[in-house]
């Protein structure tokens, strides 16, 4: 037989586990799969992306549960998403043969639907050999409920296998035999050239079994998710230079948006860590109200306003229980995110420990998630040109609790652990929340608003931000009022509109800030800790954004955007932050915070560089800058 | 039967039902409002929902509450407690199987199978409706048994 040349990148495995920029998800918008580059299902929560993990190996090799499907022996491996689409593919090269497998969570529209028995939620992977002859190995070792469950495997004849896994049923179909070994299945199979080899795994709870036929209709779902996924990326209105990046951060967004709701969660994982074989690990399956304005901005931005429309819809309705008053984050049906609690049995990614579920930031008092929130409906209405009453009253009444609390101190945007400070962002947000309220009273989207009141208020915000935020030794704004550190958060002042990106006092906090929190090649911390943990990726693109806004030039931007691109994974995901030694990836993974800090940097490079070819000496801020004043 | 008493009872007793619901919704107890969500089915406009909802909730109480003196008539029994366990037995009837199969007959209501598509913008109420608040069902379960109490106590046989 011919040897083939080994095209691919090695599979690397650091601790028995894959990095986590060798990670690639797939999903159906209801819940999310980790697939590592070596073909192995390490994270998926069904039925729910918030729901305990079926797969669970990335936060335990050994307890956690995966499903593997790999070449024997040594292996070359590299990924990439089927054009436009979620769908995986992941190609192996070993010196006898090459082969293609497939993964994905099939999708199709709701008229479908109505035509066909879909099951409630299905994992599909196609194994084909495309070059010489492999031999296979399939490892299926669901642990249930983060591995706390019992799993009971029974073979079903043509059915297939049958997976009970505690509240839930599971159904793995093959198009050869399965195995049951204990509480697993295993199967080793060789495959010639042209050869196929699908499995179909189907969850359901609530309702009877869907099993789905493989072969032709296997393959017919494969291509009805492809049509589907480049059927919803054709709305997208961006034409600037870094559209694959852009689509790519979209379709990334896309996955954690939860359809029945309309939530969007932040992340698809729990307890990745920010250092490894350290403690800083968190839950992000929530829908965290600070993400909600660069949300809104980058789904806007890109021409989805019925993603929108559905976002916002669900930050106003499901947070009634708690207004005028907002919390932190929410779950996915909009009620109060589940208390913190650790996992003891877990050893954690790469042995930081230690796994938390839920998170204990549920409880802080934020006040910059108002001006999040108003911002992210103000730019709906604006789009829209109306606002329910419901929508007015809802607003107007965060408006006021604004007006009476802001002078108080919160935890800040990153969610301090530390009691609470007066954070120049929560200020920020602030004005920021009456501005807005103030500008949409103006153009006639709600009424009803106190305005002298908001004036008043919005005035005092701004007097202090100006007297006590800036710090005249240090040439910047701080972190906190009075304050002798730099935050990058602080990058924001002119996004929100605050202060030209090219006033003086803007120049001169850009440059404290790189130079205080710059982890090179382009990094940026959010703020200095001991000892550092890695740089955050959505601080990268505001630094773009203040750059391209005035804060530099716009080649300046556009060279640090590149940078920023630098750290994306193989297949073009995001985590929250990045290993500023190895540039590894770090925290979970696919992070809604950074890839919308993409979208919204290249909507803002695109806005600037319009700018510049209309009037060529205009160096204004974008249209978010224009203040109700 | 009595279709004056029943007239005037039914009306009260869905009058009271829907003040239950939105003192209930307004102290943040649940998301859930019944008119809202009936008149989401038939606008999409939330504000005129609301004012389509309140119409169709009040016909469809005096619908239901025929049903109430219909038993009433049938046991020539009428008093507050019977009306009271008939309206618990409705409130659970809407919480287990109405909640359930709203989503399947609601033009803007997502299910929990719904996606990837991003165009309704109801969310699931989910079983017992938990999914507008953990105390949907005892707020649900109460305006219903007020409903059948009010009926059962003033509704008088023929």
């Amino acid at each position: 037989m011919t040897r083939l040349p080994l095209i691919y990148p090695y599979v690397s495995f650091a601790d028995g586990i894959s990095a986590i920029q060798d990670y690639a998800a797939i999903g159906d918008c209801r819940s999310v799969a980790l697939i590592s580059r070596q073909g192995s299902m390490d994270w998926l929560c069904w039925p729910r992306l918030d729901s305990g993990s079926i797969f669970g190996a990335i936060v335990d090799r050994f307890r956690g549960g995966h499903w593997s499907i790999a070449p024997q022996g040594e292996f070359r491996a590299e990924q990439h998403y089927i054009p436009g689409s979620n769908v995986l593919q992941t190609l192996f090269a070993t010196p006898d043969g090459r082969a293609t497998l497939t993964d994905l969570m099939p999708v199709c529209g709701e008229d479908y639907k109505q035509t066909a028995v879909v099951a409630d939620r299905e994992l599909l992977r196609e194994l084909q050999c495309t070059d010489g002859e492999m031999i296979f190995e399939m490892d299926f070792r669901p642990r249930p409920d983060y591995g706390r469950r019992p799993v009971r495997l029974r073979t079903e004849g043509a059915l297939g296998l049958r997976v009970d896994l505690g509240r839930g049923v599971g159904w793995l179909r093959s198009s050869l035999p399965l195995q049951v070994e204990g509480d697993g299945a295993r199967a080793q199979v060789r495959l010639q050239r042209g050869g196929v080899l699908q499995y179909s795994l189907t969850y359901t709870e609530e309702a009877p079994a869907v099993l789905p036929a493989l072969g032709a209709e296997a393959h017919a779902a494969i291509d009805r998710s492809v049509q589907w996924w480049r059927g919803w990326l054709t709305a997208s209105q961006y034409r600037g230079p870094y559209r694959n990046e852009v689509e790519r951060s979209l379709l990334a967004l896309k996955l954690l948006a939860f359809a029945p709701s309309g939530a969007i969660a932040a992340a698809a994982t729990t307890s990745l860590p920010e250092r490894i074989h350290d403690s800083l690990n968190w839950d992000y399956r929530f829908c965290w109200l600070r993400d909600a304005s660069l949300t809104v901005r980058a789904l806007l931005g890109l021409g989805y306003v019925d993603e929108v429309e559905s976002f916002v819809s669900w930050l106003l309705h499901s947070t009634r229980l708690t207004q005028p008053k907002l919390r932190v984050l929410y779950d996915l049906y909009g009620r109060m995110a589940p208390k913190e609690t650790i996992l003891e049995h877990l050893e954690g990614y790469r042995g930081s420990r230690p796994v938390r579920l839920g998170n204990s930031a549920r409880d802080q008092f934020q006040l910059d998630t108002y001006g999040e929130v108003v911002e992210a409906a103000a730019q709906f209405a604006e789009h829209q040109g109306h606002l329910d009453r419901t929508a007015q009253r809802a607003l107007i009444g965060f408006g006021k609790y604004v007006a009476k609390h802001w002078n108080q101190p919160d935890r800040g945007m990153w969610e301090s652990r530390s009691g609470g400070k007066n954070h120049t962002h929560s200020r920020l947000m602030c004005w920021t929340a009456l501005d807005r309220l103030l500008r949409m009273e103006k153009k006639g989207l709600i009424r009803g608003t106190p305005v002298q009141e908001f004036l008043l208020q919005r005035e005092r915000i701004r007097h202090q931000i100006e007297e006590r935020a800036w710090n005249p030794a240090l040439r910047s704004y701080a972190k906190v009022l009075d304050g002798e550190k730099v935050d990058a958060s602080l990058l924001r002042i002119a996004w929100h509109g605050f202060e030209r990106a090219d006033s003086a006092r803007m120049q001169a906090t850009g440059r404290r800030i790189m130079e205080r929190l710059g982890a090179g090649e382009g990094l940026l911390y959010r703020y200095k800790r001991e000892p550092e943990e890695g740089a955050f990726g959505a601080c990268g693109f505001w630094a773009v954004e203040y750059l391209a806004m005035g804060g530099g030039t716009l080649e300046e931007a556009h060279a640090l955007f590149r940078e920023q691109l630098g750290f994306a994974s193989a297949v073009g995901l995001l985590s929250e932050e990045v290993d500023p030694e190895t540039g590894d990836a770090l925290g979970n993974i696919p992070q809604a915070f950074t890839h919308v800090g993409l979208i919204s940097a290249a909507l803002t490079l695109e806005e600037q560089e319009r700018r510049r070819a209309e009037r060529p000496k205009d160096r204004r801020g974008h249209d978010f800058g224009e203040s109700a004043a | 039967m009595n279709w004056q008493s029943w007239l005037l009872w039914g009306f009260v007793a869905t009058i009271a039902l829907t003040t239950l619901s939105a003192g209930a919704q307004g102290a943040g107890l649940t998301r859930m409002s019944f008119p809202e969500v009936l008149g989401l089915a038939v606008t999409p406009s939330r504000d005129k929902a609301k004012l389509y909802g309140f119409l169709l909730h009040v016909g469809l109480g005096l619908v239901y509450s025929l049903i109430y003196v219909a038993i009433f008539e049938s046991a020539h029994l009428a008093n507050w407690w019977i009306g009271g366990l008939i309206g618990l037995a409705q409130a659970l009837f809407v919480l287990i199987v109405v909640m359930t199969l709203l989503p399947s007959v609601h033009p803007r209501m997502a299910s929990e199978h719904y996606g990837p598509t991003a165009k309704r913008v109801l969310e699931p109420p989910g079983m017992m409706a938990l999914h507008y608040g953990v105390q949907t069902p005892l707020a649900v379960i109460a305006s219903h048994v007020a409903f059948g109490v009010i009926l059962g106590a003033f509704y008088h046989l023929r």
